[in-house]
């Protein structure tokens, strides 16, 4: 009965580990050697040492935390009303939530280009504002498949019109109960959905190199072209940066209530949910 | 001044009706329950008392206002749903709390409110557990103190104890009548076990394709059944074929039985009689003044029931006898007599198209 442990099976997984691996362990090699002859983070302290860097990267973490923030009004309103009211709309809203994934991002900025552009009733990209809500806005586009995934996934998981009769037969308002009910309990389903956007948007080029905006995807290509070591850098960072938010998603999406972010200990019974 | 009326309540789906011509009024304090096959329109009433659906006719009125067109929130009416439905987000004490906070009580208040009902369901010491962590039978009672604290006018229950095993359900039954006795609260309940209707109801309301059937108390539902729906689907019933044979007497398989004439029938008129199978015996009992031949098909033995099935008149027909220490059971195949009383006879309406 001594099972000998699959060898092919083993071999195709290393093949597979190798096939990530083994560009990302050469990529971290070779952002080290910026200092020739020695090991270093040279790089490294290079890039964050940058005003450039802290620049770009800050205007693309507020115009991504923007495009969470607006997703989420957009999505989680409009995602509850098809469960609760338009249950026979949800193979279309789900096929439209889709689209962004179908239409290039190249056609979608320059159809806000001529949208919006100079002889427009609504010349958005005339003014340096208006180009930063076109952008967000874009965002919000791209990351609408994932975001609306993730509300809709988390819907299913709870009897959204059950638990809204539940909260309205102890007099609760529509506001109040999404605000209370509804939304505490998707909210690591909002949280997947908002690390996912931030991600998205974070390093996001086509639409922001077109609208010409200060942010780090371009960033990210301009060091390309103008560097060796410090893009090596950089996407190391980006890397790391990607895992943490799914190492993050990870935990909020098996929290239960009551429990702490990592149980080491025994679930907490103080009480924590009246506040 | 009935506490609760429904009056000429219709409701339609599209084509689809599935509420027609509804009228009850349950008074100040009472517990009614809606019995019916599912499909029957028992939960669509609920929810239009509850608000929850709109009626296509007809006005609901609580304590003399009409209500008809507010909505659920704005109705005071207490819920406890099939699923549960605990907000899995907040312990027991938050779930209770809720319509509490809701109505806008002091934080003292609330407490104190919320320690009185924990205390009233007996769950006092897992106020801090979250849904997840409690049984079908304690999530249950946290949604019935839930629904009870806010002190709704009306408590509606919408098949509690369906999703639970046969031992909760049982008990918990006997905790939702002690609860709704101590605080005299108006309920509505809806099931389609006719025993928990049976056994917890100050009225029953047995309800068919939309309609209420018969409106009684529980032992006027099961002993004295006013449609043949009702007759066939509370408790069981073995049927005969009769004919109206004289002024005064009916013609069951071949036997004239005097004193069961249905009044404004005709001789030769066929109709059905009933009998529960608790009515019918193997032995002469006192007061049985009836009786038919048969012959036993088999028999089982269920501990405090012996149960026989003997074929009379042609027919194949339930007997249920209580068991004794000295009882034995019929043997198949035997012929027997099958004795029953006068009173016990139930003449069928005709089945109405």
């Amino acid at each position: 009965m001594n099972r000998r442990p699959p060898l092919l099976s083993i071999l195709i997984a290393l093949a597979g580990a190798a096939f990530f691996l083994v560009p990302l362990i050469a990529t971290f090699n070779f952002s080290l050697r910026m200092t020739r002859g020695e090991l270093s983070f040279a790089a490294y302290r290079s890039v964050i040492e940058s005003d450039k860097f802290l620049s770009v990267l800050s205007f693309s973490a507020v115009a991504s935390l923007m495009a969470i923030a607006l997703g989420v009004l957009i999505v989680v309103p409009t995602a509850y009303w098809v469960r609760l009211r338009l249950p026979h709309m949800r193979p279309l809203i789900e096929f439209l939530s889709l689209m962004p994934l179908i239409i290039p991002p190249v056609v979608l900025v320059f159809g806000y280009v001529r949208l919006y552009g100079t002889s427009s009733i609504l010349p958005l990209t005339m003014t340096e504002t208006g180009t930063n809500i076109l952008l967000v806005i874009g965002y919000v586009v791209l990351s609408v498949p994932y975001m609306y995934r993730a509300v809709d996934n988390g819907m299913a998981a709870i009897d959204i019109a059950t638990l809204t009769e539940a909260a309205e037969s102890l007099g609760a308002s529509r506001l109040r109960t999404i605000a209370f009910v509804i939304f505490p309990n998707i909210r690591s389903a909002i949280v997947s959905g908002a690390f996912l956007t931030f991600s998205i948007s974070l390093g996001e080029f086509v639409i922001t190199s077109l609208l010409n905006r200060p942010a780090f995807g371009p960033y990210l290509v301009q060091m390309g072209q103008d560097y060796a070591y410090q893009p090596a850098a950089l996407a190391i960072m980006a890397f790391a940066f990607t895992w943490v938010c799914m190492v993050l998603m990870e935990l909020f999406a098996t929290r239960k209530p009551g429990q702490r972010l990592l149980q080491w200990r025994a679930p907490r019974t103080v009480e924590k949910a009246k506040s | 001044m009935s506490f609760l009326s429904l009056s000429g309540i219709n409701k339609s789906f599209g084509a689809n009706t599935v509420v027609r011509d509804f009228d009850l009024a349950v008074e100040s304090g009472e517990f009614v329950s809606f019995l019916g096959p599912s499909g029957c329109g028992k939960t669509t009433v609920l929810r239009m008392i509850a608000g929850f659906e709109t009626p296509s006719g007809g006005t609901i009125r609580v304590g003399g206002a009409d209500v008809t067109a507010l909505p659920a929130s704005r109705r005071k009416i207490g819920m406890v749903f099939q699923a549960y439905a605990l907000f899995p987000n907040m312990s027991v004490r938050g779930n209770v709390a809720f319509g509490l906070r809701i109505a806008g009580m002091t934080r003292a208040q609330i407490d104190a409110r919320v320690a009185e009902m924990l205390d009233l369901i007996a769950l006092g010491h897992l106020a801090d557990r979250y849904p997840y962590q409690l049984s079908g039978g304690q999530q249950q009672r946290v949604a019935l103190a839930r629904a009870l604290a806010p002190r709704p006018n009306l408590l509606l229950l919408d098949e509690p104890l369906s999703a639970l095993d046969a031992q909760i359900r049982t008990s918990l039954r006997d905790d939702i009548r002690r609860i709704q006795r101590e605080l005299g609260i108006t309920t509505v309940f809806v099931t389609h076990d006719q025993e928990e209707a049976l056994s917890i109801s100050d009225r029953v309301v047995v309800m068919y394709k939309g309609r209420a059937d018969q409106i009684g108390t529980p032992a006027e539902i099961y002993n004295h059944p006013t449609t043949r729906f009702v007759a066939g689907f509370v408790g069981k019933l073995n049927t005969f074929d009769a004919r109206v044979a004289g002024t005064d007497s009916l013609a069951i398989g071949g036997q004239e039985f005097s004193g069961l004439r249905r009044a404004g029938l005709s001789a030769g008129v066929p109709l059905t009689v009933a009998l529960r199978p608790e009515a019918l015996s193997l032995h002469r009992r006192p007061g049985d003044d009836l009786s038919l031949p048969g012959r036993v098909q088999h028999s089982s033995f269920l501990g405090s029931v012996i149960r026989a099935q003997v074929e009379v008149a042609g027919q194949s027909v339930s007997i249920d006898m209580f068991n004794r220490a000295d009882a034995t059971l019929p043997v198949a195949g035997a012929p027997t007599e099958v004795w029953f009383t006068r009173d016990d006879v139930l003449v069928l309406p005709e089945a109405s198209a």
